[in-house]
């Protein structure tokens, strides 16, 4: 199943089971640093959702990353490799914590224009959202 | 008897109650608190390194005298946790510029390899104007890390290159160099901006 979604709203309907709103990056300087994208997943479905892959033509490797912040104030990233979400959950990707992270970037993520992002649930499907660029210093949409 | 045997013990539960007060508070806010980021940082004073700024000019623990300041490590290649302490410092910056009241805001990256004073300069000028980078040789910056107690970690991410692990802490100094407390990466402003104002306040007490 492959569903498309192009909007240039900030929120996308996914698949009957998962929603994805609020999709955004941050602007980057050029293409040498790693990009960014945040956005929520809600499961409206009765299984457990588990986003696998994540992959747009924008960067050659795209992966889920959480920031974390031990007892010594020491912040580090890990890879999630998979990512659950319970039924009638809801996980947000935000800073400082979850985030996609977009690696080798193929063209500089410009202010205002906006991406293709493919998000594998496996046996519940793909969902592809347009991702809107918003400016360097953004805290999200609506900020 | 009957009757000095309540005011005993009423008097042993009033000892009780405040040796337990007295421990909490020794415990959390007093001089027994325990660091929440380790060691707490040398003052400015005290601290030996020199580094350069995004602009190429010397500068060092001396720099940041006379003003009150704001330093923090990090590294212009993290996409997630460095832009969003770079907007909240920003954020803070702007709230005490309202008030008429100047701050020293210095990152220290803890990557000198890749963050060159060039590309420090490309990165932080998109933040706040007060906001300085600083970098050096990795001696120097090892120095620099040590003086504020801060630690970082070269991780390898594969093929695609590393990234950095670093105390994300937001270090507060007195105009007169004294640490006087860490902000965390994403302490809400209004708990953030008080700590700021008692660091310039501290300072006023001085003169």
């Amino acid at each position: 199943m492959l569903l498309f979604v192009f909007s240039s709203a900030p929120a996308f309907a996914g698949s009957d089971d998962v929603v994805v709103e609020n999709a955004w990056s941050r602007a980057s300087i050029g293409t040498k640093r790693p990009g960014v994208a945040y956005m929520t997943i809600r499961n409206n479905g009765d299984d457990v959702l588990t986003l696998g892959t994540v992959s747009t033509d924008l960067a050659a490797i795209s992966e889920i990353h959480r920031t974390s912040t031990n007892d010594r104030g020491v912040s580090s990233m890990a890879r999630v490799a998979d990512l659950e979400i319970t039924p009638n959950g809801t996980i947000a990707l935000e800073p400082g914590g979850l985030h996609l992270m977009l690696m080798r970037l193929q063209r500089p993520m410009v202010e205002g224009e906006s991406y293709v992002l493919s998000l594998d649930f496996g046996d519940h499907g793909r969902v592809v959202v347009r991702v809107p660029i918003l400016g360097f210093t953004s805290r999200g949409p609506g900020n | 008897m009957t009757r000095a045997k309540p005011l005993a013990y009423g008097a042993g539960l009033f000892v009780v109650l405040s040796l337990t007060l007295f421990v909490g508070w020794w415990q959390v806010d007093g001089p027994g608190a325990r660091e929440p980021r380790g060691q707490r940082p040398m003052a400015l004073f005290a601290m030996d390194f020199s580094l350069i700024d995004h602009d190429g000019n010397a500068v060092g623990p001396d720099t940041m005298m006379g003003n009150a300041s704001l330093v923090f490590f990090g590294f212009t290649y993290c996409p997630d946790v460095c832009p969003a302490t770079l907007i909240h410092i920003t954020g803070w910056l702007e709230e005490i510029e309202n008030r008429s009241r100047r701050l020293n805001a210095i990152f220290i990256t803890v990557d000198p390899e890749r963050d060159t004073p060039e590309v420090l300069a490309e990165y932080v000028t998109n933040f706040h104007p007060a906001i300085r980078g600083w970098t050096g040789s990795p001696d120097q910056i090892r120095r620099a890390a040590e003086g504020f107690r801060a630690s970082f970690e070269k991780v390898s991410t594969g093929s695609d290159g590393y990234l950095m692990n670093h105390t994300a802490s937001v270090f507060l100094f007195t105009s007169d160099g004294r640490f006087i407390s860490t902000i965390d990466a994403h302490e809400p402003k209004e708990f953030a901006i008080p700590k700021i104002l008692r660091a310039l306040e501290s300072d006023q007490n001085q003169k």
